[in-house]
């Protein structure tokens, strides 16, 4: 697979070129901050950004997305969505949470919708210029993506790398009319000074212990006094569950149409924090303590999840839950540091 | 719908299937018996359906027939939310939508043949227990003593009537049931179903436990099979938890580790040792 050099001018031009083919997700400016949009022009386009309010599983699994309609009792047709668009300026962190979410959402069942988007997807990694002021990719070990993007861009200064590492990522390159020459070996220098800089620079929370260690940490935390202490001032209000790029937690809903015969079949992101989450019907609550649930949540990116991936933690250290939260509890690494100076290290 | 999504299947996907056959079987207890239009249903014990009720949603319910039922399968739904509410309301041949079978179904079939097996239900807890004991009692030479514990809150919430008189004539099965409250007409026991477990004459240390009731029920249970000395990995367990996708995505019926809807709804106790959500 090639590697390219494209200057920040250039880069520009091609990604004007992209716009006119097909539909160009970036990063753009939303106030002071940064979110995911679609692109009308390159110049809406911010590579130096700090961190997106909203990670981009919403272009995998949007907020509600249909996943079956009917047209009367028991006749269902599936749905999907099948546009296929290109999705550039996804940090490392963000890039390792698809590549966790792409194996959830094959494993035990495969789920066809999920993936009818993501097949979809071209995606343009790029690596942070700016860490923002909560991340912890360098202790989570998130800092630098080596799969998952079919492209992936690192800022050397007056240019970009380009590395394409799909078929995909090689036929998007190639739409540049302008022909891309290969980054020499002083461009490759550069890049590698960056990934080193920034493996141990996003790091603005210092996690105590190897990030390998959480899960065998979480083993003998179960019933330590943190998860009371912190839950007591949460407002149980889901924001952690909503900026967190590994929550993929789904409520199912049906809405019918005025002719009170067909209608739809949506899924919308739900949280394990919220009250109700494990609800059923006869009004009996399985994680009725906000305690329970702040646990629960924190255990399944530290433990449950990473026994389904291989090991990997489902917390990929962007830090949007510790700005997301109102009462300052959800950071995982003030919690995961006080276990393990309770318990300490074994 | 483009090539690439009509290769795989949709996961959730209802398939279209016919009320076949409708009883009330008492108050809040329905009971549905179902065949699918297009293939059948192939399950085993323990599994269950998402069962679709088109603009009010899906539930899930637990497979009450055994698997050497032809013609269908049955359900029992007690009316407790919208989808049960909606369910109360069909009619002999009306459509609804199915998906499934859903869950492990782990009731160990193969495990547990030539064993001495005891069933303990807890009101509807009966339900999901009755696919494995009608099996047991269809393949009666395959398993060792069989014996049934049914406990009901009163008389008027019993299910299956006629069923349950026949277990209690059968001389190739001990049949044991209690009520936690009496009325005049009763006549059996009285008390909560673990009342009835010092009655059994089973070597415990051997056989098969299965156990299904409300959540208060197993904890109680479990104590008297500690005083019996039954191993935990001959006890098994059917779990209840909020379910919405029922193939192991969208979190709810999470228990520390597992999911109910792909790791259970059955579970071995051995295998809930770390795990103290369970009950």
């Amino acid at each position: 697979m090639s590697i390219k050099k494209i200057a920040k001018g250039e880069f520009s031009q091609f990604v004007d070129e992209l716009i006119g083919t097909q539909k160009v997700i970036g990063v753009t400016s939303k106030g002071d901050k940064y979110d995911f949009g679609q692109l009308e022009s390159s110049k809406d386009l911010k590579l130096d950004y700090d961190v997106t309010l909203l990670p981009p599983k919403k272009y995998f699994q949007p907020p509600v997305e249909t996943l079956v309609t009917y047209e009367g009792q028991g006749k269902y047709e599936s749905q999907y969505d099948c546009e296929k668009f290109v999705l550039i300026g996804v940090h490392p962190y963000d890039m390792i949470a698809i590549n966790q979410m792409d194996t959830l959402f094959s494993q035990d069942n495969y789920d066809s919708h999920y993936f009818a988007r993501r097949n979809n997807a071209t995606i343009v990694a790029c690596d942070v210029v700016n860490p923002s002021k909560n991340i912890f990719a360098s202790s989570m070990n998130t800092a630098v993506v080596k799969e998952g993007f079919d492209v992936l861009l690192t800022d050397i200064g007056d240019s970009y790398i380009a590395e394409a590492a799909t078929e995909k990522g090689e036929k998007l390159l190639a739409v540049s009319k302008k022909s891309l020459s290969d980054a020499d070996k002083a461009d490759l220098e550069k890049r590698q000074e960056v990934w080193d800089k920034n493996d141990k620079s996003l790091n603005k929370h210092q996690l105590n212990c190897s990030v390998s260690y959480l899960p065998k940490l979480l083993e003998r935390g179960y019933n330590n006094p943190v998860w009371e202490e912190k839950a007591k001032t949460c407002f149980a209000c889901g924001s952690c569950n909503q900026v967190c790029p590994t929550c993929y937690c789904f409520d199912v809903q049906d809405d019918i149409n005025w002719d009170m015969k067909s209608g739809r079949r949506d899924r919308c992101w739900d949280g394990c924090m919220l009250d109700g989450f494990t609800k059923v019907a006869g009004e009996h609550e399985f994680r009725k303590n906000k305690a329970d649930r702040f646990r629960h949540r924190l255990y399944r990116k530290g433990k449950y999840v990473p026994s389904k991936i291989g090991g990997q933690i489902a917390c990929v250290g962007c830090g949007r839950c510790v700005g997301a939260c109102l009462p300052d509890i959800a950071n995982p690494v003030n919690v995961y540091n006080k276990l393990v100076d309770d318990i300490g290290i074994i | 719908m483009c090539n690439c999504c009509a290769e795989k299947k949709d996961i959730y996907l209802p398939q279209p299937a016919t009320v076949q056959e409708l009883k009330m079987m008492n108050d809040t207890e329905l009971y549905l018996k179902i065949s699918m239009d297009n293939e059948p249903l192939e399950y085993v014990p323990g599994q269950f359906v998402e069962v679709s009720i088109a603009g009010i949603g899906e539930a899930p319910i637990s497979i009450s027939s055994t698997p050497t039922l032809k013609g269908g399968f049955e359900l029992v739904v007690r009316k407790i939310g919208n989808v049960t509410n909606a369910i109360h309301k069909l009619q002999k041949g009306n459509k609804v939508g199915i998906r499934g079978p859903l869950g492990k179904g782990i009731y160990p079939i193969e495990q547990t043949k030539g064993k001495d097996l005891v069933f303990i239900c807890g009101g509807i807890g009966l339900v999901p227990q009755r696919s494995f004991i009608n099996y047991v009692l269809d393949n009666r030479d395959d398993y060792g003593d069989v014996t049934i514990l049914l406990g009901t809150r009163c008389p008027s919430e019993r299910l299956f009537h006629s069923e349950l008189e026949e277990w209690s004539k059968r001389d190739d099965i001990t049949f044991l049931e209690t009520v936690d409250k009496s009325d005049e007409c009763w006549k059996g026991n009285v008390g909560v179903v673990t009342t009835l477990i010092p009655k059994v004459e089973t070597d415990w240390k051997q056989a098969a436990v299965l156990i299904c009731g409300p959540p208060v029920m197993y904890k109680f249970v479990l104590m008297s099979l500690m005083e019996k000395q039954v191993p935990s990995d001959n006890i098994y367990l059917n779990l209840e938890r909020k379910m919405k996708c029922g193939v192991g995505k969208c979190g709810h019926c999470q228990i520390n580790k597992y999911y109910v809807c792909i790791d259970g709804p059955v579970f071995c106790q051995s295998d809930l040792s770390d795990v103290p959500e369970a009950i």
